[in-house]
């Protein structure tokens, strides 16, 4: 796996993982790869992926049964989705508004685009 | 465990290597040693697996003292020099002569190593092989060992590019709970996603060991167009993306760890690295 320089190693394997879900690769209730299996195949330290799973964990994305291994929460994607809305309010959408002042763009102009882009989305 | 307290070491009697020398390391991780060329890496590789002694200090690995090169502690180390012995057997027969020292040995994870690593035939005498390719031999049986330290001098060098992937699975899959993987390197790309234990070598001293969750959670480590001045920045370094800066985290976002961007911090400034992170031994003790 190819990690880019924006987020922590661990980070950056949740959201693989989150996206897994998302796209349906690994559903619901179904059983993760163990700890040693995911770190073995994207060649990161164990204790990184551990970290990784404590994130999924705590955020309610994934569940550990002791013994067994880790699994999908039933409502994962949800949870992932209010994660990343969360996450884009909180970091991405500032730097863009930061970009859109800087370039003195105006915000109608956005609109347009947005529903441009909405009816493209529908026609597909 | 392997503690280290107060080394001294020379190889000649007007050039001190070590004088003081202090580390302790703790098992389930693996830890990257990193230093300028001559820091005394390979040095402090061999004392650990008691090839070369200390002349003055205590070194004790597992409870016992490498000195003494007991057979309890040697079965329990495997020690991947840079300079590989020569070796004329034929890597079956280099199996069947060294792997009944080391009683954990498993012959089928030895086979499923080579195997990942493309090296086909057990027949081939080991000398004939590449530097390379001979690595790769040393490295499948070391990892087979099952050992509890496992000692590599620059393990990825000679190595060529699917080799070094399939060195990082292997080592990925071989961290145990109870395993010290200790890995001097200087090609710390190879390994960036690898270690998770960062210790750095400065005029023959240990001037940093940490652990690389404590490391994000003190520093941040960002790259970008705009260059931030202030008290926090402890390093910053041009170049065509913008800049790479080091500073003090104060937001407690946990950043990409740069291991060379670490690298350079501490030697530039490590009274202050050293400040910042015993302030956090003093918290959580």
């Amino acid at each position: 796996m190819e990690f880019n320089d924006a987020q922590a190693i661990y980070l950056q394997i949740a959201d693989y993982i989150s996206e897994h879900i998302l796209l349906g690769k690994w559903k619901e209730g179904e059983r993760l790869l163990s700890v040693r299996e995911l770190g073995t195949e994207l060649e990161v330290n164990p204790n990184t992926v551990m970290r990784a799973y404590d994130f999924l964990q705590s955020n309610e994305i994934i569940y550990n049964k002791r013994g067994i291994g880790y699994f999908v929460a039933d409502d994962a994607k949800e949870k992932i989705l209010n994660y990343r809305r969360k996450r884009f309010l909180e970091k991405e959408l500032p730097i863009l508004f930061k970009n859109i002042h800087l370039l003195n763009i105006d915000v109608e102009e956005i609109k347009k685009r947005y529903n441009d882009y909405l009816q493209k989305q529908q026609a597909l | 465990m392997i503690q280290i307290k107060h080394v001294e070491f020379s190889y000649s009697r007007n050039a001190q290597l070590f004088t003081g020398l202090e580390l302790s390391l703790s098992p389930g991780h693996i830890h990257g040693i990193l230093g300028k060329n001559g820091e005394g890496k390979s040095t402090l590789l061999k004392m650990i697996s008691g090839m070369i002694f200390p002349q003055k200090g205590e070194i004790e690995v597992l409870g016992y003292e490498p000195r003494k090169r007991q057979p309890e502690m040697l079965r329990e180390i495997f020690f991947l020099p840079e300079e590989l012995p020569p070796i004329t057997l034929s890597i079956e027969n280099y199996e069947k002569v060294y792997a009944p020292f080391y009683p954990h040995f498993n012959h089928e994870q030895f086979q499923g190593y080579l195997q990942e690593f493309e090296i086909n035939s057990g027949k081939s005498q080991i000398n004939k092989l590449s530097y390379g390719q001979k690595k790769k031999v040393f490295m499948a049986f070391g990892l087979a060992t099952n050992t509890k330290i496992v000692l590599l001098d620059e393990p990825t060098n000679g190595l060529d590019i699917p080799s070094k992937a399939q060195f990082r699975k292997m080592t990925a899959s071989a961290l145990e709970e109870e395993r010290i993987m200790l890995i001097s390197t200087h090609q710390v790309r190879d390994l960036d996603s690898l270690i998770d234990s960062i210790i750095i070598m400065n005029s023959h001293q240990i001037v940093f060991n940490e652990l690389c969750e404590n490391i994000t959670e003190k520093l941040l480590f960002s790259y970008g167009k705009e260059k931030s001045e202030g008290e926090e920045v402890l390093y910053s370094e041009e170049n065509l993306r913008g800049f790479d800066q080091v500073s003090i985290n104060k937001t407690g976002e946990e950043s990409k760890l740069d291991i060379e961007l670490l690298f350079n911090t501490v030697l530039k400034n490590h009274q202050r690295i050293r400040e910042i992170f015993s302030n956090q031994n003093n918290k959580r003790f």
